[in-house]
Order: structure tokens, then sequence, then C-alpha cells
């Protein structure tokens, strides 16, 4: 299959690993921001092959693992009210909120629909023009375009009883929070590849610059992860910093223009909670004033405590920066695992924890 | 339109003449016809298999197939897997009051066909017909029964170091087509459910003495799944090779957008034989020679003994494929 197969030979592959090993003389710890990224690698094995004197650690990118409980605790408050369909992606609904997942509360009877388009969504809020139908959309720069395309086509429509939960993360700030940490290890971070075709390089730039860090923005391919590796370690060897990007085939230094313009129609920038790390200034969308009677929020009646992960021995908020790996949990896989996920990396199948229970146990 | 009433299951004239002609019309046969209480069956003094299943498949039309030819297909493959030839199997019906006559028919129609096809008698069965709302159009259970032939002894306590895996072919057709279908995806390509009897594959084999050890169709929990509990049973590791792995271009497609593991979906026409290594060879052979055995591959192979599945990577990196905890869910990002 064109654009996947060929970049998934092991061969090739194998090749660009043994150029890693003959440049690398430094002792390296990369970070692969993106969940995906972080799959791909275990799932393929390349962390075995590189040599060991690098160390990858795996970032904050799963937005399903960082949106907070009691986003999902409203959710589910939402969905069990009167009238209220409560619509959201699939792997959204296993995700334990205070009490329960979505998953289980509609065995209980909410009205919750998975969807794989969120225009489906407002297909059926046409159609139902006596339901209130909430769309939960979660995601980073990627899901955004889609999301803020789906407000504007409700807002086209005229559509009274269409209604979002949104919780849209920004990449670029989450770095910079890992980076102002006094005891940061990363040295050195592939960027992710998906959000970088929507976004462009430019918000990269100052933070390569300002922390001294060079950036590979890296697609999702055992190729592409193993080539984003072989730049990122040269650019270390030689103490070069700056912006590149390995994933030319979808990415252009400026980003996707018509992507950036709906996002900008409905969203702008604002302070957002992650589960496991807590509020990060600026690192997410939140829905202009124009659109704020599509804010789901409006139809709760109810208060939702924040609430702070708690559980003794889970290293979640170290795993998500960057400082510890999920095999140096000693609660992995024992209390934790992901039927019952104690932190945030455990509870989507992109997360870190999860993906170590999946392929390396 | 015609459609099934309450009354077709209420034991009156017309659920008689419904049995007289859409059942026993059909499936005419020596033992049914009598129509009693239970069907009466010749022991031949061999070992018998029996299943059962229900199948509740929602669309009941998909690409590829229906409900009819899922619930014999499947029932007749889980004979197969001990090794047994399927001689007879049961019919029940639960249909649901409104339920399109005219679909009826062609469910029952694709039964027949699929049970002649199979080489099975529909014995003896049941119609039930549930109020409107109370069911989801037409459910099904077949049980199966079927002989195992003396020289035969396929199980757990037969898997050995370095038997061979063998597929008859490309793995996750049958899920995928469900949710295309289900969800109302639209995509290019020729996708279909692989639903068929594998019962002449077996016979082959059994003809072509071929030493297989174990048989297993992936069904529900897919290849990973299935594998994942043979693992643990006969407490042997099983390495499946990941460049091995029949995969369709739309089925690839597929699991890249949706992010759900081809190893995970449900196959209703594929068979995992374990067999002996030295006879592998020989049993592809004979395979490929087979209608739905065409595209058969070695996978894997059983190793040393643990208890766990693994996959071999592209990168001939080993680690594990756990067991799935429920339906896959397809991914944000």
């Amino acid at each position: 299959m064109k654009y996947l197969y060929e970049f998934r030979e092991g061969s090739k592959v194998k090749l660009i690993i043994e150029s890693i090993r003959k440049i690398c003389k430094g002792k390296w710890t990369i970070m692969e921001v993106c969940g995906s990224q972080t799959h791909s690698i275990l799932s393929a094995g390349i962390d075995e092959l590189l040599p060991e004197n690098i160390t990858l650690v795996h970032g904050p990118g799963c937005p399903v693992c960082v949106t907070p409980k009691e986003m999902i605790d409203r959710a589910i408050s939402l969905s069990k009210m009167k009238d209220v369909i409560l619509f959201t992606y699939g792997d959204m609904l296993r995700v334990p909120g205070s009490k329960e997942s979505l998953f289980k509360a509609k065995a209980d009877g909410a009205k919750v629909k998975m969807v794989y388009s969120p225009f489906e969504v407002v297909e059926f809020a046409k159609n139902n023009p006596d339901k209130k139908v909430v769309f939960f959309g979660i995601g980073f720069e990627t899901t955004t375009p889609c999301n803020a395309t789906t407000i504007l086509r409700a807002r086209e429509l005229n559509l009274k009883n269409f209604f979002t939960l949104i919780a849209q993360f920004r990449v670029p700030p989450a770095i910079e929070a890992i980076l102002n940490d006094p005891f940061n290890k990363v040295q050195g971070f592939l960027a992710p590849g998906h959000v970088c075709t929507v976004m462009g390089i430019e918000e990269y730039v100052p933070i390569s610059e300002k922390y001294n860090v060079p950036i590979v923005v890296t697609g999702f391919e055992s190729f592409d992860l193993s080539q984003g590796i072989l730049l990122l370690v040269s650019m270390l060897e030689r103490k070069e910093k700056g912006v590149k990007i390995q994933y030319k085939r979808s990415c252009k230094p400026e980003g996707n223009h018509k992507a950036k313009e709906v996002i900008n129609k409905v969203f702008k920038i604002g302070d957002l909670k992650w589960r496991g790390i807590g509020v990060i200034k600026n690192s997410g969308w939140v829905l202009k004033e124009e659109f704020a009677e599509m804010d789901a929020n409006i139809l709760l009646k109810e208060y939702f405590d924040e609430i702070e992960e708690t559980k003794e021995g889970c290293v979640a908020a170290l795993i998500l920066q960057g400082k510890k790996k999920p095999s140096d949990c000693a609660l992995f896989g024992k209390e934790c695992n992901p039927l019952n996920p104690l932190g945030a990396p455990m509870v989507s199948s992109e997360g870190a924890c999860a993906a170590y229970y999946k392929f390396k146990r | 339109m015609k459609k099934v009433e309450l009354a077709h299951g209420a034991g009156g004239i017309l659920m008689r003449e419904f049995i007289e002609k859409e059942i026993k019309g059909r499936f005419k046969n020596e033992e049914l016809n009598k129509l009693l209480d239970s069907a009466i069956l010749k022991n031949k003094n061999k070992r018998i298999a029996f299943t059962t299943d229900s199948y509740v498949v929602s669309p009941i039309f998909f690409p590829g197939g229906n409900i009819g030819e899922l619930a014999v297909n499947g029932t007749v493959n889980d004979l197969i897997a001990v090794g047994a030839f399927p001689e007879f199997i049961s019919l029940s019906l639960i249909i649901e009051e409104g339920f399109s006559f005219e679909d009826l028919e062609k469910i029952l129609d694709s039964v027949k066909e699929a049970s002649e096809r199979a080489n099975v008698k529909v014995v003896t069965g049941d119609t039930k017909v549930v109020e409107r709302g109370k069911g989801d159009g037409i459910f099904i259970n077949t049980s199966g029964i079927g002989f195992i032939p003396e020289d035969i002894d396929l199980g757990y306590h037969r898997i050995k170091e370095n038997d061979k895996l063998i597929i008859n072919g490309p793995i996750g057709l049958h899920g995928f087509s469900i949710l295309v279908a289900r969800e109302n995806i639209k995509v290019e390509g020729n996708l279909k459910s692989d639903t068929a009897s594998l019962l002449e594959l077996w016979k082959a084999l059994y003809e072509n003495k071929i030493e297989v050890h174990f048989m297993r169709d992936p069904t529900r929990g897919g290849v990973q799944g299935v594998l994942n509990e043979i693992a643990k049973e006969s407490g042997y590791d099983i390495v499946l090779f990941e460049d091995n792995l029949p995969i369709t271009d739309e089925v690839r497609g597929l699991s890249e957008i949706l992010g759900i593991d081809p190893l995970l979906m449900a196959n209703e026409g594929k068979m995992i034989f374990f067999v002996k290594a030295s006879d592998a060879e020989r049993a592809l052979e004979v395979l490929r020679g087979c209608e739905f055995g065409r595209e058969s591959k070695v996978i894997g192979e059983v190793s040393k003994s643990g208890g766990s599945l693994k996959l071999l990577t592209s990168l001939k990196v080993t680690r594990i494929l756990d067991m799935p905890y429920a339906d896959p869910l397809p991914r944000i990002c």
C-alpha cells in the first residue's frame, strides 16, 4: 500500500539503525512527543535495536490520556440528562472518570454514541431537533480543524440543539513546560508529524532557540521514527539546534493555511488542565465568545470538582514529563493495568504505560 | 409486503404452514421429515462432537453473506476444529414481529445452500416470534453434531515445539466488513466477509494424512485472541511472524484509519492449523488446492515452553501480543 508498506520495510529500517550506531558517540535522552509514535516504536521494536546510550522517553502526546477526569464526569452527567445524547470518539468510552467510564454509564442507560466523524453528529442534530446533541471532542491540533469545521457547520445550519464539550490541547506549551522543569533530562525532541502538518513549525523554532534543543518533526512508521532519531542524534552530536522536518511527505514548514484558518475562526488560545500534569498556561484551544451558546457546559446544573490524581506510588506525572519510564513504576502491570488504570498514561491504548503493558511485559 | 407475525411462532395453523413450507420444504431429509420433538440420529460408533452457537449479527445482511450462512458455517467450523466431520445441525429462529418475509426466505435459502455445501442436514429446529421491539430482526441459534474418525486425536496435549501454524488466507475480513456495514463507513475496494465452511480443507488434510495437532477458527477475539488462549492452555510460547501475516490492502487501510489491529478482528472462514513441522510444506500444497485455501500461509510456529503469544516484527525483534480485553475500539489519533 502506497505511503505505508515502503515506510515499514524492516531491511531499510535496519540500515538506518546501523547509521545511528555509527554516528552516536554521546549519551542522549530523546523524547518522542506523540503517543502514536511511542506505540509505533514499541510495536516494531525500534527501542530494542538502538544503541544503549540513547534513551527514549515518552511524551504527553495522548489526548485521551490527558483529558481531565472531571471532563469525563461532565460528559457522563450530560449523557444522563433528559433529551441529551452524547457523541464521542471510540477510545474515549473506556476511560474512567472519577466514578465510572462512559461505557459503564451507557450500560446503565446513559445515551452515549460512538462516532467516526463529528459530521455525523451535526447530521444527527439536524434530523433530531427535539434532542439536545452534545459532541464530546478532544484531541491535539490534529483534531482541532475537524472539530472547528463541525462547529462552523452547525452554525451554518443554525442548529440550536448542537453543543460541544471540548478539550483541545496544544503541543508546544507542553514541550516548554517539560523544558522549564529544573529536573528536565530531555535533550532533543521528535515532534509529532501530524500536529505539525496542521500547524507548521513556526511555534517550534523559538522553543529550539530559547532552550537550545534540536527538534525533528517526525512521522509515525518505523522508517520515519528511525530516520527522525538519526537526524536528531546527528544534530545532538554536532551540538546543533533548530527544527528539521523528517516527515516531508506530509508536513510543510508553514503548515496548512486552511486548517489554521478554521481553527482561528472558532477557537482562541487559553489555559488547560492536563490529567496527570495540571494546568499548563496557554496549552489549549477554547471556544471564542461568539460560539459560547454551543458550549455544553451551559447545560450542566451541577458543579464538578477538579480532581487530583492522588494514587500513592503512581508516577504518571513524571512519565508524562519524560522523567521516568513506565517500567520504573512499582504499580505498573500490578495494581495498574488497562482494565484498572491508576494514572493517565494507562487509560488509553496510545498512552506510554498502556503501550508498555501491551508490548513490553 | 408479507411480514412475520406473532402467530408464526404461536403453535397454530400459521406456524404449521410455515414449518411445512419454509422449513421442511427446504431442508427435507429423513430425520427432519418426521417432525418429531427430537430428531433421532444414528451413532456410528465414533466419538461425537457437539457444539452450539447463537448468531446475533447486525446488520443481518452484510457484504459477503448474511446471518443464515453465518449460522451454518460458524457451527460447522466449530465441529471441524476438533477434527469432526459435521453431519447434523439444528436451526432455531427467534424472529421479531414484523420482520420481512422476503428477507426471512433469503436467509433460509442461504441456510440451505450453506448446509448443502458443508454436507450437513438440518434435522431439528424451533421458531419463536417475539413482539416488535423485543428483538433485533432475527437471531439464529444452531447446534451441530459431527463424528470424529478414530485415527484423529487433536487437542492442546498434541501441540509440540516447532509445530507450524498455517492459516488459509487473509485475516480480519469478516470483522471489518461488519464494522463498515454497521457504521456505514464509505470505503472503496472489494471488502467482504470471508464466511465459509472449511470442510473441504479439513477433508483434504485428513485424506492426505497430514499430521495436524490442533485447529482453531479465529472468530471473536481474532487471531490474537484465540492464539493467546492456545498458548496459555498448551503451556508453549507461540510466535507469529509479522512479515507473513496475510492482510489485504482494504483491511490494512481500514486498520490504519481506525486504529484497529487486523489481528484482533473476527474471521468466519479461517482456520489456524497446527501442523507437524516436517508436514508443513505438504500441508500448504494440499490446502492451496482447495477453494478456500488458495492463499494459505505459514504465519508462525510453536516455540519453547512458556505460555505467551509473541510477534517477531519486521525488524526481527520479538515482543508480546497481549490478550485483548474486549472489542477493539477505534482511536482518535
